[in-house]
């Protein structure tokens, strides 16, 4: 075998690249064939020369409470995770039946409450649910769409099957990795692309653009549509920023918005401007301190009310977290049956609810095995890895549970696909990684072949969060299958 | 464009200039005290202590610093961010601010910021003072006027870099005045000042350097060092880059084309301000300088009326009287009850 792959074992998971040492799946040949041929002393050169870009254009992520050095780059693995299109093609229908399915119920719960009175799903869980905003009840969003933007985590267990981890429908970030990966990984590796034939992912600005303005409020020919960040201390500035500069927009912060007679104007060196479409990257509850938070510095008073006039247009539009509510995640394979009479394409991960009460059961007895994660955290916070955590950690969860029983859910250990990951010396050891393609919502649903794969740097690992030692790598959708 | 926007690039651009001039400074100072042999310490802190009174930055150095030699007052002006003006604190400010923006700047120029911040935040920073300062504050100077460069020669010359070149010729002409400044105290309160010993003129000399200005000031006065020439040279010069007329020049110019209104005529106070500054170097003599006011008075006025020049554009472009978060809300409830 090669130089740089040769000696790879998989060490019996599931590993993207090889069923068995030495092994190919199909999908790996024509790249592996190509990347044997650099000896470890070049791969080592190239990670580096990547490694000092990345540093060099400030393509970092801040780390709350760091305050020596706020600022790191997010390590990126060279070595690409590759899906044939086959297999694309089928996650992209699963992906389209579950937004779909989302909206539908975005829509049902804000409106009608049908699959609540049919009993599907019992009120009690939407209606306690944090995120359920009560205010925009009957409230029409623009063109019925909710979640306009949609990062949903997939992953593989022990036997290859892909399953839904959660729904992101709020504010779903890292797809500006996606594209600094890709740009990166061309300038490193420009012959591989032509020759193994992968599906360009540069279009997503401009698809985003037109998911944008397709929600502007009617009667406005030429929107004016910006990005909302929160500052430039938040975690993801560098991709509100990446992502207003791709789409040729403005980033504004809430100080930068003024609303004037339920209308919303940008603050500009010639006066107020107007604004049509916001693309917020501000949580429900920091958007508007005259009807969420009250001490929130981040939002613009009036905002709600110039929405809710119809004047101008928010994506994802408020109220969206109900969906990625980890309870209700367990609920979605019957909102795919309830509204489209459908069976999930991509199942879920099996999911225990800790308000039920036999679930409950198993989940106390079984503390040690599971995976427990409170209902609307996320980032790997209020999560408890069963296996790997310590008794007191275990024991805070059981009283959590015991106390709130609506807010946790229990579900399998999963043991994550492996993919082939650089750890030093041009050495190569399997990590186990996820998946996260990008969905927009628009006049059609367009996802971008390709997504953001994360991979746990730490040997055994299983956590792939950025914020707890996770790194990413470029994800290859090929044009055909091998 | 945004008014946090224009406020951000007119802040980078005066923090880049800022450095740059600090590097100036620091390297003159460092290059003519090799020319004095056996100073004791009452001499050298007659040398460096104009350097930090000029900076205007005295009574925050004694705070730090017990005593005003090289050690102290170039690590003042070079690495201590405690210092908000220290070259390291500068390149830091300019870097916030460009991150603040980071979509209105071209790759380029983030990029050769960011590596000027990263270098004077590494070990090597500090390695190649110890080992050749000569050579770090070329680093320095070089890194600002690529950033300048790149500024010219890769952003449309639109409203945004009309913002850039108001903040770099505004710190610009703040600096040549306090660079001239430097050695007032061997001059005259009024009055033209006569002739110089030889010390003063390597002194004045250095003024030059530190400008840049020393072959130009040649080509016209040859090598005669007076302080009359110099102070002529830096305040009145109508081609000089770094004189102060020039710049002030340029700011009325970037203003009056963020606006569209003609020389002779004002839309705001910036403008006007600017404009009466611009009139009174522009049909100033170098001798009513010195017999009216005096060299010193006069650049103090000269800088507080540049600060009022700033203040008046941040009224006219950056501030609208909106940030109270409070008093927001209360509109909002108000407009929304009826």
């Amino acid at each position: 075998m090669g130089t740089v792959l040769g000696g790879y074992d998989p060490n019996g998971y599931f590993d993207e690249m090889s069923p068995a040492p030495g092994k190919f799946r199909k999908s790996y040949e024509a790249f592996a064939q190509r990347f044997s041929q650099f000896t470890a002393e070049d791969f080592e050169e190239r990670r580096h020369a990547v490694d000092l870009a990345f540093l060099r254009q400030g393509i970092t992520f801040n780390v709350y409470g760091d305050s020596a050095g706020t600022e790191k780059i997010f390590p990126f693995d060279l070595m690409p995770r590759i899906i044939s299109s086959a297999e694309w093609e089928y996650l992209e229908r699963g992906l389209v039946q579950r937004i779909t399915a989302l909206n539908l119920f975005l829509h049902d719960v804000y409106h009608e409450q049908r699959i609540l009175k049919d009993g599907v799903i019992p009120s009690f869980f939407v209606l306690s649910a944090k995120h359920f905003r009560r205010e925009f009840v009957n409230f029409q969003v623009p063109k019925d769409i909710y979640i306009h933007i949609c990062g949903t985590d997939l992953i593989r267990g022990g036997d290859g099957q892909w399953m839904v981890l959660e729904d992101n429908g709020r504010c779903p970030s890292g797809v500006s990795y996606v594209l600094e990966n890709r740009r990166a990984m061309k300038r490193t590796f420009p012959a591989m692309f032509e020759s193994v034939g992968v599906r360009p992912v540069d279009q997503y600005p401009q698809e985003l653009l037109k998911t944008l303005q397709y929600i502007a409020p009617s009667g406005v020919a030429d929107p004016t549509v910006v990005v909302l960040t929160p500052g430039a201390y938040n975690s993801a500035y560098f991709e509100h920023t990446y992502l207003a500069r791709q789409m040729g927009i403005e980033i504004v912060e809430g100080r930068d918005l003024v609303v004037r007679d339920a209308r919303v104007f940008m603050r500009t060196t010639k006066g107020l401007q107007p604004v049509h479409v916001i693309y917020r990257r501000v949580d429900d509850d920091f958007i508007d301190p005259t009807v969420f938070r009250r001490d929130s510095m981040l939002g613009v008073p009036g905002l709600v009310n110039a929405y809710r006039s119809g004047n101008v247009s928010l994506a994802n539009s408020i109220g969206t977290g109900i969906a990625d509510d980890k309870v209700m995640y367990y609920f979605v394979p019957r909102m795919i049956k309830y509204y489209l009479d459908q069976d999930p394409i991509i199942p879920n991960v099996p999911t225990y609810l800790a308000s039920e009460e036999a679930d409950r059961k198993y989940m106390l007895e079984n503390l040690d095995k599971l995976v427990i994660k409170a209902a609307n955290e996320s980032g790997g916070y209020g999560m408890l890895m069963g296996p790997q955590a310590t008794k007191e950690e275990r024991e805070r969860f059981r009283g959590a549970i015991e106390k709130d029983p609506r807010n946790y859910i229990g579900q399998p250990m999963i043991n994550l696909s492996t993919h082939p990951t650089h750890v030093g010396d041009g050495k190569f050891e399997p990590r186990h990684i996820d998946f996260r393609p990008y969905i927009l919502y628009g006049e059609k649903t367009v996802i971008i072949p390709g997504g953001l794969t994360r991979v746990a740097l730490r040997k055994g690992s299983l956590v792939v969060n950025s914020s707890q030692g996770g790194g990413s790598k470029d994800s290859w959708v090929l044009f055909g299958d091998e | 464009m945004l008014s946090r926007v224009a406020n951000s690039l007119y802040w980078m651009s005066r923090y880049i200039e800022r450095s740059d001039n600090s590097a100036r400074i620091v390297d003159v100072n460092l290059q003519l005290i090799l020319d004095h042999r056996n100073l004791n310490s009452q001499q050298l802190a007659a040398h460096w202590l104009p350097i930090i009174q000029a900076t205007g930055d005295e009574a925050d150095f004694h705070r730090l610093y017990s005593e005003a030699n090289a050690q102290s007052v170039t690590e003042y002006l070079v690495f201590d961010t405690k210092n908000t003006n220290s070259i390291v604190s500068s390149i830091a400010q300019a870097r916030e601010n460009a991150r603040m923006v980071r979509d209105q700047l071209t790759t380029d120029i983030w990029e050769e910021l960011n590596r000027l911040y990263l270098f004077l935040h590494s070990p090597q920073a500090r390695e190649s003072w110890d080992t050749n300062p000569f050579d770090f504050l070329q680093q320095v100077k070089a890194g600002s006027l690529m950033l300048q460069g790149l500024a010219d020669a890769t952003i449309p010359h639109n409203e945004g870099w009309l913002f850039l070149q108001a903040g770099k010729f505004i710190e610009r002409a703040d600096m040549t005045s306090r660079i001239l400044d430097v050695r007032y105290q061997t001059l005259p309160e009024k009055g033209v000042p006569q002739t110089i010993s030889h010390t003063e003129a390597l002194e004045w000399a250095a003024i030059l350097h530190s400008c840049s200005a020393w072959d130009a000031y040649k080509s016209i006065h040859g090598a005669e060092v007076h302080p009359r020439l110099v102070a002529e040279f830096l305040m009145l010069s109508d081609d000089f880059p770094r004189s102060i007329r020039f710049c002030v020049e340029r700011l009325n110019r970037a203003l009056r084309r963020v606006s569209g209104v003609s020389d002779g005529r004002f839309c705001n106070d910036a403008e006007k301000l600017a404009g009466r500054l611009v009139a009174q170097l522009q049909f100033g003599t170098i001798d009513e300088i010195f017999i009216l006011s005096g060299l010193h008075k006069y650049i103090d006025d000269l800088q507080i009326a540049l600060i009022d020049v700033g203040n008046a554009l941040f009224n006219a472009y950056i501030f609208q009287p909106f940030h109270n978060l409070e008093a927001e809300i209360l509109v909002q409830q108000e407009q929304q009850q009826q």
